[in-house]
């Protein structure tokens, strides 16, 4: 790392850390229904919109008509963009005249944004009007993410009140986060980003001649437009030559940052925020970078604010910034080696195949860690084309479950399960009363807390399993050996954790991915959000217990070690044989010159 | 039955303030205060004809021009309707294969010594308008000959299209291709 980047790096942390508690207290206020200086403004629109929608705002509900609430919006959700992407063609804003998805593929690509993963089966310059982007994915982006952040709400309730069954109004909560939250923050971020270059236009594509035509080989098509093979089954192709390029338009910053501030990941074109539209310069990047983190970073704080001791949550940042930075140094460390399998050649340089040159490579590397970490999935780098180790980094960081900063609330969700085992296991093992901020934690909150952790690891492990028996899934892999394999663990974590980033050699659109998928994605969002609720539900129903000698102090440096391990153990138990059998083994045919 | 009622009068509300008013309303703004960038940040010749974004790159092959990194967009390189990296596994054989069939095109263009990674490595997006100081230098003798011209002329050309560091930290020093072989064309 040289030291424009090691700057750079200190920079982006410091400025991070600055803002946590701002707009931590801010969404603590926002949740809490106290005055913000948004509310002149809001509270109008915030009441019409209830009364519209004939909510009682101060109607409290308790964990099962929470999660009722929760999965009927999403239910709801998921119809209407399901509808909208086999109506494609018949609707408004599509000046490609873009046909409408098929239905594997209209039911995966649902099913994605209505769980904030974002995973995408389709590229959106040659698949997504207008329409579908703007009044479809847009929206989805917004609510599913407000979404997280009420399950994560409710569960801080869960913690402070006491003696209980109510845990606040879904739909409060919701339309809390996203009208004085996401918005906001949005407005501001996309004219930040269109001043670097984002588009934002509704605009029909542009042709643009080039400055050198160019002749290439062109697939021979059908008159059904499907690709001709000759007898061996190679496709047909013919002498072409390109003078002019189309090059696609859209309301890109719009969704562009929702897309990081809501980490849901899923971009306005095929190649995600390495797309110069969509990340033109190295200060868009650096801003993308700082959206995926800021709110998860700052619900800590929110999350300290609420059980009235900052140090709570402070601890649970330090855990995150520990692995985040750890985890950094690693693939910083083995990107920037290069490919030694290129050394040959007479090449020098880092490993620069599926990287934009805009960008510094600490700052794409910083990219590929934060949006991992969190439940974001955009990429400013191609994951597959990732050094064996360092496809490792994004591959763990995801299948540790998306707790280091973590999904807009489902990270912190998350995370705090896992602070309930910590407390339970070292309770277990110095022999103190497992506590956690004056809540005993018993036999409901272990079970709900495994289930919020192990849900999406056995997902990933039984799915990644069969798609080994099936040949359609094998043959759908771009790579060869020890990387194929790479290629299909990384989908199904990606998909069962709702991240929504790949390999993205695999050839996900088959029916096979776009079906099991859909499993993977609607089992990793909505069993943990329901067990959370449950243990919030129970939580809230215990009286408090004043901590005493024999409580475990949980806002202290020992505990953020401990969690830390926890979560390590936690995820080398489950998933070091996988690892194994892809990035690892194929780091070592590299290194041991076996390829 | 409440419930659904709400969720559904839920979507509809915030679909019209998400997906309609918010993004309408960026868009205006956006129109007003960067319209070139939102519009794109085409460039255009004398006769205000648009000839490129210099945002997104083109394919260059002749001698007489700059080359830009090799790109992995489907039908032709540099397609904007295929963005997208080449996915290749770095122990892919296939791409091994490919990065040495470039390395000796390059070399049997008269590129001498070690290859600066980035022009021989595809990038993410596939439409990366830049190259590195490095990778453009290497390719001077080149244009220089096919062009008749000084090679300190082309040093000059490409230190002036260097961009620096963004606020003189972020990023790397980059080289815009299109930019500079447009350059090269008004100069003949």
């Amino acid at each position: 790392m040289n030291s424009y980047e090691l700057l750079e790096i200190s920079l982006f942390f410091i400025l991070l850390l600055v803002m946590i508690r701002p707009l931590g207290s801010y969404m603590a206020k926002v949740y809490q229904g106290e005055r913000t200086f948004l509310s002149p403004v809001v509270v109008p629109c915030e009441k019409l919109l209830y009364r519209l929608c004939g909510v009682d705002g101060d109607e409290e509900m308790d964990w099962k008509r929470y999660a009722w609430a929760m999965a009927l919006f999403n239910l709801v959700l998921f119809v209407a963009l399901f509808a909208m992407l086999m109506l494609q063609h018949l609707l408004p804003l599509n000046p490609e005249k873009l046909p409408a998805f098929t239905w594997a593929l209209a039911l995966n690509t649902a099913i994605s944004f209505v769980t904030n993963t974002n995973w995408q089966a389709y590229s959106g310059e040659s698949a997504a009007s207008y329409f579908t982007q703007m009044a479809g994915l847009t929206v989805h982006n917004f609510v599913s993410a407000a979404t997280g952040m009420a399950v994560v709400i409710a569960l801080i309730r869960g913690f402070v009140r006491r003696k209980t069954s109510m845990l606040g109004n879904f739909w409060v909560d919701m339309t809390r986060g996203t009208l004085y939250i996401l918005l906001p923050l949005s407005l501001i971020g996309a004219i930040f980003l269109v001043s670097q270059g984002v588009i934002q236009n509704f605009s029909s594509y542009k042709t643009v001649p080039l400055v050198q035509e160019i002749t290439y080989d062109k697939a021979k098509v059908d008159d059904k437009g499907d690709p001709l093979k000759d007898v061996k089954g190679n496709p047909v192709t013919e002498s072409a030559t390109a003078k002019e390029v189309t090059i696609p338009m859209g309301p890109v910053a719009s969704q562009e940052v929702i897309k990081e501030l809501g980490t849901n990941g899923g971009g306005f074109f095929n190649a995600n925020s390495a797309h110069p539209y969509e990340n033109p310069t190295p200060l868009s990047h650096f801003m993308e970078i700082f959206l995926i983190l800021l709110i998860p970073g700052a619900l800590t704080y929110t999350f300290g604010v609420m059980v009235g001791n900052t140090r709570q949550g402070w601890t649970l940042l330090g855990v995150m910034l520990l692995l985040l930075i750890g985890s950094f140094s690693v693939l910083q460390g083995v990107e920037s080696s290069g490919n030694p399998l290129l050394a040959q050649f007479g090449i020098h340089g880092a490993n620069m195949e599926g990287k934009d040159l805009r960008f510094s490579l600490a700052g794409t590397n910083l990219f590929e860690v934060a949006t991992t970490g969190t439940s974001c999935g955009a990429v400013s780098a191609m994951h597959d084309s990732l050094t064996p180790l360092g496809g490792m980094i994004p591959l763990a960081l995801i299948l540790l479950g998306e707790v280091i900063f973590g999904g807009v609330g489902s990270g912190l969700y998350t995370m705090l399960a896992f602070a309930v085992i910590a407390v339970f296991v070292s309770g277990l093992m110095i022999g103190r009363t497992p506590e956690y901020l004056g809540k005993k934690i018993e036999v409901q909150e272990m079970w709900m807390s495994i289930v919020t952790i192990l849900t999406a690891g056995i997902t990933v492990l039984i799915l990644s399993g069969i798609a080994m028996l099936t040949p359609s899934a094998v043959s759908a892999m771009a790579n060869p050996g020890a990387h194929g394999l790479s290629e299909v663990l990384y989908a199904f974590a990606s998909m069962a954790n709702n991240n929504g980033s790949a390999f993205a050699g695999l050839n996900a659109n088959v029916n096979f991915y776009n079906i099991l998928g859909s499993l993977a994605m609607l089992l990793g969002r909505y069993v943990p959000a329901v067990a959370v609720l449950a243990m919030a539900g129970s939580l809230a129903e215990k009286k408090y217990v004043p901590p005493s000698l024999g409580t475990l102090p949980t806002d202290k440096v020992p505990f953020a070690l401990w969690l830390t391990l926890v979560i390590l153990i936690v995820g080398a138990l489950t998933f070091f044989p996988a690892l194994s059998l892809g990035p690892i083994a194929e780091h070592l045919a590299m290194v041991g010159g076996k390829i | 039955m409440k419930e659904l009622r709400s969720a559904i009068l839920m979507l509809i509300v915030f679909t019209v303030l998400c997906g309609g008013i918010y993004p309408t309303v960026v868009t205006g703004i956006a129109s007003v205060l960067f319209p070139k960038q939102a519009g794109g940040s085409f460039i255009t010749d004398t006769n205000n004809r648009v000839i490129g974004s210099s945002l997104i790159g083109q394919p260059f092959s002749e001698a007489k021009y700059f080359w830009p990194r090799p790109s992995a967009t489907s039908g032709f390189s540099y397609n904007p309707l295929a963005s997208g990296g080449s996915n290749s596994g770095p122990t892919n054989p296939d791409f091994i294969k490919t990065v040495g069939c470039r390395v000796k095109t390059l070399q049997d263009s008269g590129v001498t010594g070690s290859i600066p990674a980035d022009l021989v490595l595809a990038s993410a997006s596939g439409l990366d308008p830049h190259v590195s100081p490095e990778a453009a230098n290497v390719q001077i003798p080149r244009v220089a000959k096919a062009r008749g011209m000084a090679e300190e002329v082309l040093t000059t050309l490409v230190a002036a299209h260097t961009e620096g560091r963004q606020l003189g930290l972020l990023g790397e020093p980059r080289v815009n291709v299109l930019a500079l072989n447009l350059q090269l064309d008004l100069l003949k």
